[in-house]
């Protein structure tokens, strides 16, 4: 990067460039220490005392009491199982989906801008409001999804074992045109040369879909699963305004209800530690393959 | 795209186009249907088999803007011609929808509408503001530890926001911040503040320096050169930000849900607190939630060549 000289004329007039570039950096990086990196200090203090925000009873220092016991809580540890399964089934079924969608549409389809397009819509939409409109699709006794499918009157929300899976077909719908997104980007940068040599080998089409086309989209389709396993960790919304399983009761639902409704301020601080803690992990694995996919 | 070469493959391609078109068809579904329930009378909302077919209305969205209300005493005629034109245009049919006389009032969704509008449009704002600046100072001047600070940005982004809501509400309690909108707009200039650094970074880099350089010699400080050569040049990707910021933000739940009851609350928590128990009307829930995509959708079209890098945070190039 070439930088002007700091000493030219040029540069002497005005403000220096120091001033406009602290004056341009510093408010941003005061604004999030004070909105997102403070309020985590605080809460830290928290989660080492049985505060309650609902009475007006001064906190107790009981040190690492609340991990402990959060750690040795066995609800605790189902949301996360609960949590780990959303992901796992949400996130695959975007994958298949979405990037089967890709491999369909990475050819001369008329109308393509329109469909990628019209495919964006599910995922600029409010999850809440989104999880709402769902529910009357689910609905056992008038909802369309029962009856295009044949289901008669199977309650898809309030069947136990059904509701995570339903919550996740609303994330998958929503979520899928996301990794198309991406796929279409990593299809689209693959080089033409290949399939045609591959052609003149007369190589199979499973063969050349394995050793050319999956490697490299390989890298961008890593991208969209880091991504969405974030966002799909972190889902409150959807399946709060879903359902209200204990079999969909995911992570930021125990947090929430945790700290909102039973007012366990000081528990529920410690709780979003071990929860922040994991995000870390995840981000720092998405932030790794991001510089590796960059650097290519 | 390679030349279709054999009767086989120009078969493929055929199926392949045929299930592309049932696929987005199925994929917008949901969407239509959500769309013709809030035009449906209320008869026709819940019907096996469901109704496809019938003449649209727009009494679901007259019931949602309005409410029948329980007064000791009617709403005189003096408060009445004292509301604005489309308040009482709302009442009227209100008032003929409902049927019941005076005791007709408008309900909350219009303001809850409004709340949305102002507090994602101003945190908006603010958001790409900072955001260009920052971008531009990334992007042009040598910083100490750029990596680190930008990765710190970033991380801002990654929490859930229930972690940070914790702190956040006893914060907002303590100085009386809670159910305001400045409350709920600095929150979402905060969570989208991050994501704006990282989106303008990747347009203010792709900006030649050559322009500057060239305003620089012509005699400008480098402030001008920035509000006359550099924002121009970064109108798009500000635009493109901005869409996104918004829609962020019109969209956001949990920390509404968590820092607004009444007077400050968006329609995300409102919507689903609609349904209660009881009978539930949904072509009142549709109308709401329809009129609710409409300027997400009305967005989408407007800005669907940005999308791709808009959603990836840039990371990947066009």
């Amino acid at each position: 990067m070439t930088r002007l000289d700091p000493g030219s004329r040029a540069a002497a007039r005005g403000w220096s460039d120091l001033t406009i570039r602290n004056m341009f950096i510093i408010p941003t990086i005061a604004f999030l220490i004070v909105f997102n990196i403070f309020p985590l200090i605080y809460s830290l203090g928290y989660s080492f005392t049985d505060y309650r925000a609902s009475t007006n009873q001064a906190a107790n220092f009981v040190g690492l009491q609340n991990y402990r016991e959060l750690l040795g809580d066995e609800f605790i540890w189902n949301n996360f199982v609960v949590t780990a399964k959303y992901v796992i089934v949400s996130v695959t079924g975007q994958v298949v989906v979405g990037f089967g969608i890709a491999l369909l549409l990475n050819r001369a389809i008329p109308f393509k801008g329109l469909i990628t397009t019209l495919l964006l819509l599910p995922m600029m939409m409010s999850m809440a409001v989104v999880g709402l409109f769902w529910k009357l699709l689910y609905d056992p006794s008038w909802g369309v999804i029962n009856y295009v499918f044949h289901l008669g009157d199977f309650a898809w929300l309030s069947n136990r074992d059904a509701a995570l899976y339903a919550v996740a077909i609303t994330d998958i719908w929503m979520w899928s045109p996301f990794v198309m997104l991406l796929s279409l980007a990593g299809l689209s940068a693959v080089p033409k040369h290949l399939y045609e040599a591959a052609a003149i080998d007369r190589a199979g089409k499973f063969y050349t879909f394995r050793r050319i086309t999956l490697p490299l989209v390989a890298p961008i389709l890593l991208i969209a699963i880091i991504f969405r396993t974030m966002e799909a960790f972190k889902t409150f919304d959807l399946a709060y305004v879903m359902s209200s399983q204990d079999t969909t009761e995911l992570i930021s639902i125990r947090l929430y209800k945790m700290a909102f409704q039973e007012w366990q301020t000081g528990r529920s601080s410690a709780l979003a530690y071990i929860v922040l803690i994991m995000v870390l992990a995840i981000t720092n694995i998405y932030v790794k393959y991001l510089n590796r996919v960059k650097e290519r | 795209m390679a030349a279709v070469r054999s009767r086989g493959q120009l078969v493929a391609n055929r199926a392949a186009i045929a299930a592309v078109l049932v696929i987005t068809l199925v994929f917008l579904a949901p969407i239509y249907w959500i769309g013709s329930t809030a035009f449906k009378p209320r008869a026709l909302a819940t019907t096996v088999p469901p109704t496809v077919f019938f003449t649209p209305e727009i009494t679901p969205f007259i019931k949602l803007f309005t409410k029948r209300v329980q007064l000791t005493k009617p709403v005189d005629q003096e408060t009445r011609d004292a509301a604005p034109w489309w308040e009482q245009r709302i009442i009227d049919n209100g008032e003929r929808v409902l049927r019941t006389g005076e005791n007709v009032q408008l309900s909350a969704y219009p303001s809850r509408f409004m709340n949305s509008l102002i507090i994602a449009v101003t945190s908006t704002v603010l958001a790409v503001g900072m955001g260009t600046f920052t971008a531009y100072g990334f992007s042009r001047f040598r910083v100490k530890g750029e990596q680190d600070l930008l990765f710190f940005i970033l991380s801002t982004r990654m929490l859930p926001p229930v972690v940070v809501a914790i702190p956040m509400f006893l914060m907002y309690r303590a100085v009386g911040m809670t159910d305001t909108h400045i409350g709920l707009i600095i929150l979402y200039t905060a969570f989208n503040l991050s994501f704006s650094v990282w989106l303008m970074k990747g347009f203010m880099d792709e900006i030649p320096k050559e322009y500057e350089e060239a305003a620089l010699v012509d005699g400008y400080t480098r402030m001008q050169a920035f509000f006359k050569i550099v924002l121009p040049e970064a109108a798009t990707g500000i635009a493109a930000t901005a869409v996104f910021c918004f829609i962020t933000a019109w969209n956001e739940y949990a920390f509404a849900l968590i820092m607004t009851n009444r007077r400050a609350q968006t329609a995300p928590p409102f919507i689903p607190s609609q349904l209660g128990s009881g009978v539930i009307d949904w072509t009142v829930i549709a109308a709401g939630t329809f009129l609710f995509l409409v300027p997400v959708a009305i967005f989408t079209f407007a800005l669907r060549g940005h999308l791709l890098r808009g959603v990836t945070f840039g990371a990947i190039r066009k």
